[in-house]
């Protein structure tokens, strides 16, 4: 009997992560709900650059490969080119979606573009070696926040959750986590269902995945995960966002 | 000329891509260029197709490398300001090998420049534009027609090569209306294995990319697509040639400063002048040859743009020292008179 | 024979209109045609103009610096465009809007007033139309066959009722 094995739409190619690095658990997580939904074989995945740049060597299902924060917009290209046939994700970090991207991921979620949005926020540039991020938290030290985040000088984090829920057009937006296993299976659920979204027609639905980067944070993989108990979702809270057809369905 | 409509050159562009089989057009207001979008706008709903109009110039660009990823026919269109800002996006289609097309109806620069026509985009087209090792095809047109077929023969030449082709136009290509005959032949796209448009389960995963960190990898693909640059060389120069036979001074323009110098080279013939136009069509691959063989007759040649001088370098990289070559030019969205042509092949002398 | 018309005014009086017609008429005429407008913030309110070019032979440079014939609608056009006419050539204006005459002596000059007529005939949007008929007159050019066609091609469907003013606007221009 098999009880454990790798997801159909993960590659066998080994990955290039860092110990305790939680994209491969998100990896793992997109790969299920392509599988549970039976998608592989028509879905596009649009990798960006930063520490995932090279996950379209891990995704068994076709992939791009993006400019620097471009990818909702080559999302919005293959989404066109056949809305009914393709199911399209773009997995981004946070200075990908939320610093270079930003006009990127604004817009596509205004025309609601019915794509899929993976976001890995960990509150740091990972690949090229811990720089701060749009996401890093006040006081956050870092490669070039070197006495910590200076809101002064550096201004504030960007919350994408809470600021794309002001706008009229996104279907769903979650943010979740996934440092613990009850965590992991609220992100898997929410990540599922931001695929389903997309085959339902609903729109743009992006997941915020509050994620570790123990290399970069200075941290063992253990802290590195406290450490998103204790200071990242304090700052970035879970849940959801933004949930239109929920939202209609209650005023109905 | 009973099958002729008067159309501007932008509208022409926008139409003959339609008709090439473009349904995926991304693009962002500039001018003067916008007609293209106003056409496509209108249009592309009706036929099954995709308007968009982005949130800038590079989301644009990036819409154009999705579609095309996914294997479709696809374009944008922009002037000088925007193509700078889609460079890093032509940089990663040339890196990924995708075909597209990129129309650029130039206004004068640097910077927001003027609105007026202008060819000084000549090295930014010609050398590649965006970071790294590669070209694009270049066609420059000189007649609303040219638009036409040269939109047709640009879809075809991308596709045929997999790399982005550019349509270097200007301002006055861009507004002014010429009868033209939509009459135009298109030919079907090439089969594309290699595109993104889900495996299907049915093979391996395709991947469109630009990444590779290994150095010896990165050269042998840096080699294969310069090898494959040569074989667009070798085949697909395209020139027109006026006048040339017993030409003694040889003016090279393209584009709207071929149309003044045909005008000039008409004048200087009445007056007994040995002079003949050389009018490159692509910009890259540049006529080389075509230029170098002028040489061996000619003893002058002038270069006539709407630039400081641009392509007056491949002009001089041709001509290789057996002539001299002078320039005659108008900046700033200014166009030479055929008077001021006429005076530097009658008199020479680098003028304004 | 090649014709160079430069036709200029303030925007929205129709100068790029009636090139449009007679670079129709010339196109439905079997002759080589240009149309070049000016184009940018100037049409909004201030100075538009157009070249046309009306040819034999392939038109080449389709810039009308020198123009054959200058049809000026306002005072800038007349100030701005009347020393570039070549001499010989034709300037046609509008008397109603232009108080000065032409001060060009080797020049044929034409006063219309072109605007006034329009408002007097219940075609005030269509001073432009009355100059096109005068220029044709001028020209020699009156087939109504082509005329017709002309407009027919530069009139959308939508206003396909237009078609009628703009025939008795040319009509009003010839007379004149």
């Amino acid at each position: 009997m098999i009880v454990f094995q790798k997801p159909h739409a993960l590659t066998d190619a080994p990955m290039h992560y860092c110990p305790g690095c939680t994209h491969g658990i998100v990896h793992r997580l997109v790969a299920e709900a392509i599988d549970a939904l039976g998608i592989e074989g028509k879905t596009v995945g649009i990798a960006p650059v930063g520490c995932s740049v090279m996950a379209y060597n891990y995704f068994a299902c076709d992939m791009i490969e993006a400019a620097h924060g471009r990818a909702p917009a080559v999302a919005t290209g293959v989404k066109r080119s056949d809305p009914d046939g393709l199911v399209v994700f773009t997995y981004q970090g946070d200075g990908d979606l939320a610093s270079i991207g930003m006009a990127e991921t604004v817009h596509a979620a205004a025309r609601n573009e019915n794509i899929t949005v993976i976001f890995i926020n960990n509150a740091i540039y990972g690949m090229t070696g811990g720089q701060m991020a749009p996401t890093s938290l006040p006081g956050q030290v870092t490669q070039t926040s070197p006495y910590g985040r200076d809101v002064k000088a550096c201004g504030y984090p960007v919350r994408v959750c809470e600021m794309l829920a002001t706008l009229d057009g996104p279907e769903y937006l979650e943010r979740v986590a996934v440092n613990n296993i009850k965590n992991i299976k609220a992100a898997g659920k929410a990540i599922r269902k931001a695929f389903q979204n997309q085959i339902d027609g609903k729109g743009f639905s992006l997941i915020e995945v509050i994620s570790s980067c123990p290399t970069n944070w200075g941290m063992t993989p253990q802290k590195a995960l406290e450490w998103i108990d204790e200071k990242m979702i304090p700052y970035y809270p879970l849940g959801v966002y933004k949930d239109r057809s929920a939202a209609k369905e209650e005023n109905a | 000329m009973a099958d002729k409509v008067l159309m501007k050159g932008n509208e022409a562009i926008a139409e003959a891509a339609i008709r090439a089989g473009c349904r995926h057009y991304f693009g962002y207001p500039i001018t003067p260029q916008t007609e293209i979008a106003a056409y496509m706008a209108k249009r592309m709903p009706k036929i099954g197709g995709t308007f968009l109009q982005a949130e800038s110039e590079i989301a644009a660009i990036n819409m154009v490398y999705g579609a095309a990823s996914a294997g479709k026919r696809a374009m944008t269109s922009s002037s000088s300001p925007g193509i700078s800002l889609k460079g890093e996006g032509i940089s990663y289609m040339a890196g990924s090998d995708l075909p597209g097309l990129i129309v650029n109806v130039q206004r004068g620069g640097p910077g927001l420049g003027g609105i007026q026509p202008s060819q000084s985009d000549y090295f930014q087209s010609t050398r590649g534009g965006g970071h790294g090792d590669y070209h694009l095809i270049v066609l420059a047109p000189a007649s609303v027609q040219e638009m036409a077929d040269m939109t047709v023969k640009g879809f075809d030449l991308a596709d045929k090569y997999r790399m982005p082709v550019m349509l270097l136009a200007d301002g006055t290509m861009g507004q002014m209306m010429e009868p033209v005959s939509l009459d135009l032949s298109i030919a079907e796209a090439p089969e594309k294995p290699w595109a993104t448009t889900g495996t299907k389960l049915a093979r391996t995963h395709n991947i469109v990319n630009s990444l590779s960190l290994v150095p010896e990898e990165l050269e042998k693909l840096n080699n294969a697509r310069y090898a494959k640059y040569e074989i667009v060389k070798k085949n697909e120069v395209m020139y027109e040639e006026y006048m040339m036979d017993d030409a003694e001074i040889c003016v090279v323009a393209f584009g709207i400063a071929a149309r003044v110098s045909k005008n000039a080279v008409v004048a200087a013939r009445k007056n007994g002048v040995k002079v003949g136009l050389i009018r490159p069509i692509t910009l890259w691959p540049f006529p080389t040859d075509v230029v170098a063989k002028a040489a061996d007759k000619a003893k002058r040649f002038i270069s006539v743009e709407l630039s400081m001088g641009q392509m007056i370098e491949d002009v001089r990289l041709a001509v290789n020292g057996k002539a001299p070559v002078e320039l005659c030019y108008r900046v700033g969205g200014m166009i030479p008179t055929p008077e001021q042509v006429l005076d530097a092949i009658e008199n020479g002398g680098a003028k304004e | 024979m090649t014709k160079q018309i430069l036709i200029s005014g303030f925007g929205g009086q129709g100068v790029l209109f009636t090139g449009k017609f007679l670079a129709y008429k010339g196109l439905i005429e079997d002759k080589h045609v240009s149309w070049l407008p000016s184009y940018g913030p100037e049409m909004r309110g201030g100075t538009a103009s157009c070249s046309v070019i009306i040819s034999d032979e392939p038109v080449g440079s389709p810039i009308v610096s020198k123009p054959d014939i200058l049809v000026a609608m306002n005072i800038p056009s007349i100030d701005r465009f009347e020393d570039s006419v070549v001499p010989g050539g034709v300037i046609l204006y509008d008397s109603s809007l232009i108080d000065r005459d032409v001060k060009r002596s080797d020049v044929s000059a034409y006063g219309v007033p072109a605007t006034k007529m329009a408002s007097d005939n219940g075609i005030p949007t269509l001073a432009n139309m009355i100059l096109g008929g005068k220029l044709l007159a001028i020209l020699g050019e009156q087939g109504e066959e082509g005329i017709r066609a002309a407009l027919a091609k530069v009139i959308s469907a939508k206003h396909a009722d237009m078609l009628d003013v703009n025939l008795k606007a040319l009509q009003l221009g010839a007379n004149a």
